[in-house]
């Protein structure tokens, strides 16, 4: 499964003719057991795609929401292995709906490169986001992950060039995630006007779907970057539901699907009388 | 030393992907990578300009007030039985080794058209040698610094801000060195189109580990002149504290492929074997945090753990990878003192030599009975005096439980 999974759900969006709604949540927060809930609601929720963030001590990519994500879920005791069981878990449930990990490299260095791709294809994840791994010292983890099956999305951004591009798709696989803003996670906001071209430009690069994420938080942006880009992800908005949740002493699950369900379906209903 | 048969040239790393062995290399999120490859092109064509490196070397001498002298300590050397020299590194304009590197980095900065500096720091040393060249070359400064040290460096707070730099606290983590650093790049990867980033140790994403070495090595180069001219001889061991690396690297890098002893000398905070120190190598793995590949403290899952030292700029749970790698190959010795040495050393050089040593250097000092032992009574030691220690006074006090 794993790779064909990720395509198979984007070949079905094509043809409905929509963009993906991609969720980002911080795996572990604020406890492994409530995360377990909230990544297990999220496909009723409008989820096309999951992306479980994976906490580390010091994730130089992010703002203060994920931060404080990651710290949460830490100090709740969540370790990489909790990660795959919470993995294995939703995957016993939903058959369909990829699950991608996303997070810093030292965690996968630890474990050991073919270890750590092994133990996610056997706990049904089928795509990794390493943020700070980027296709200059990517070879050995892609040979591992190549090996168990499992895509290397690999992040472009502002900055890659025309020149760069190619070594970014060279080994990539699943889709390419654009990173819209110059900045970490949740300050930034994205414009789809500037976004757009480099989205054609990747896609053309590429040959493989992409997906747009670090500046979206209303259902308004989500909705614009769908007309435009081939998934939109939202993380720092959802993580942020249960910060607010903690704080006003609700729900947490209740809250972070809700913000996931108006996201899904701005997304959703994003190209409904718009040309595609 | 278990040298190998045919020498190794120990001179010639990196390699071209920014690799000492297996230590080193770039990890850094995509945003930066153009930068980063456009600040090791900007690099290699500086130094390839004769005009760059002579307005480098009319700025170290004018300036900083290099040569630092290589002074032969009698009462230190009497007291340890071998002889004993200090580069004195304390004595360059803002204290500290640190400066070497600013003013290398400062006209590159310029070089490439950026207009920002951003820069973290530890003790304060290279925030004030940071602080100090922007102020020089009228360039807008920020400089990130734990909360932690902030409250224990006071005095270089204030020295930056009165250099015009600004100085944010920062509150994530164990509020230290790493979470300062941390909160640099997350400006950079928001701010790259005017910023530069002033790293002030041989640590980071290549090309920074190689450019600080070099910037640095001038530390060594002179030692080896000083010392030939003093002794007629290359001295037989050379000594420096370690907390990324780069007063150390400059100190040792020219004796790599000489009959020299190197010894680098980590933080042991409360004792290696508490989970209170700062020694990456004797204490920690290899990893990856912050753009290298490299020796970290870490848990068993590869969370990043809380250093631990007295001095703020030995706080720091990893090392330059170009130290991790001579650390593998067996050419360098990387030993440890704990705070409470490093205490001793400052109060001792304070009392023979009249020397108020930084609490970093402390930690070198503090190794000199073995390293003396070691080479005899007629073997010469070099120790890097790598700053001063009037920034540590109201620390040390606070230690021996005296007000000032
Ligand atoms: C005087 C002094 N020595 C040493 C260090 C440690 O840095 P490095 O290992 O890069 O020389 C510092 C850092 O702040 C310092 O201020």
């Amino acid at each position: 499964m794993s790779r064909e999974r990720i395509e198979a759900r984007f070949a079905a969006l094509k043809a409905e003719g929509r963009s993906a709604f991609v969720a980002y949540v911080m795996a572990g927060d604020p406890d492994p057991a409530t995360s377990r809930e909230i990544v297990k609601g999220l496909p009723a929720a409008g989820a096309d795609l999951i992306e479980l963030g994976f906490p580390f001590s010091d994730p130089v990519a992010e703002g203060p929401p994920i931060q404080k994500a990651a710290q949460r879920a830490l100090a709740a005791g969540m370790t990489l292995r909790g990660v795959f069981e919470l993995a294995a878990d939703f995957r016993r449930g939903d058959q369909d709906t990829p699950l991608i990990l996303m997070g810093y490299l030292n965690l996968i260095v630890s474990m050991g490169f073919s270890a750590f791709a092994r133990a996610a294809a056997e706990a049904g994840i089928d795509g990794v986001i390493v943020v700070d791994c980027p296709p200059e010292e990517a070879d050995p983890l892609a040979d591992a992950l190549d090996a168990a099956g499992l895509a290397l999305i690999f992040l472009a951004t502002p900055t890659t060039d025309d020149k760069r591009l190619p070594v970014v798709v060279n080994r990539a696989s699943g889709f390419i995630y654009y990173v819209s803003v110059a900045g970490v996670t949740g300050v930034k906001e994205a414009d789809e006007s500037a976004v757009a071209p480099n989205v054609a430009r990747i896609q053309a690069a590429s040959g493989l779907p992409v997906a747009v994420g670090f500046g979206i938080r209303t259902p308004e942006r989500a909705a614009a970057i769908a007309r435009i880009a081939d998934a939109a992800v939202v993380g720092s908005a959802l993580v942020d539901e249960v910060a607010e949740g903690l704080a006003m002493n609700e729900s947490v699950t209740t809250r972070v699907l809700s913000k996931a369900e108006t996201l899904s379906k701005a997304v959703r209903f994003a190209r409904v009388g718009a040309a595609v | 030393m278990n040298a190998p048969a045919k020498p190794n040239d120990y001179t010639a790393y990196p390699d071209a992907a920014g690799r000492f062995g297996r230590f080193g290399g770039r990890y850094m999120p995509e945003t930066l990578m153009p930068l980063v490859h456009d600040l090791e092109a900007a690099y290699a064509a500086a130094k390839a300009d004769e005009g760059f490196q002579a307005q480098l070397d009319g700025l170290l001498r004018q300036y900083a007030g290099r040569p630092s002298p290589l002074y032969f300590a009698e009462r230190l050397s009497e007291r340890f039985g071998a002889r004993v020299y200090l580069k004195r590194e304390e004595l360059n304009h803002t204290g500290s080794h640190k400066i070497n590197n600013c003013l290398g980095q400062i006209l590159l900065a310029m070089r490439m058209g950026k207009t920002r500096i951003i820069a973290e720091t530890g003790a304060g040393q290279h925030g004030v040698a940071t602080a100090t060249v922007c102020a020089r070359f009228g360039l807008q400064c920020v400089i990130y610094m734990g909360a932690v040290d902030v409250e224990r460096q006071k005095p270089n707070v204030f020295r930056m801000n009165l250099l015009g730099a600004e100085v944010r606290p920062v509150h994530a983590g164990s509020a230290t060195l790493k979470d300062a650093m941390n909160e640099a790049l997350r400006d950079w990867v928001t701010n790259v189109h005017d910023t530069y980033y002033l790293i002030g140790s041989a640590a980071g994403p290549h090309p920074y580990p190689v450019m600080v070495r070099d910037f640095q090595k001038v530390i060594g180069e002179e030692v080896r002149e000083q010392c030939l001219a003093a002794e007629g001889r290359l001295p037989d061991a050379v000594v420096a504290c370690v907390g990324g690396g780069s007063n150390a690297i400059g100190l040792f890098y020219p004796f790599l492929n000489d009959d020299v002893r190197i010894f680098g000398v980590e933080a042991a905070g409360e004792g290696v074997d508490t989970n209170r120190h700062a020694a990456a190598i004797n204490g920690g793995r290899p990893g990856v945090l912050h753009g290298n590949m490299t020796y970290l403290l870490q848990d068993a899952e590869g969370q990043i753990t809380e250093a631990h030292s007295i001095s703020a700029g030995l706080d720091y749970p990893g090392i330059g990878p170009e130290h991790a790698f001579l650390h593998e190959a067996g050419r360098a010795k990387y030993l440890t003192a704990t705070d409470d040495e490093a205490l001793a050393a400052f109060q001792l050089l304070a009392e023979l030599e009249g020397i108020l040593p930084a609490i970093e250097s402390s930690h070198a000092l503090a190794r000199l009975p073995e390293v003396c032992a070691e080479v005899g009574k007629d073997g010469i030691v070099v120790v890097n005096l790598s700053g001063r220690g009037d920034k540590d006074v109201a620390t040390v006090a606070a230690h021996l439980g005296r007000q000032i």
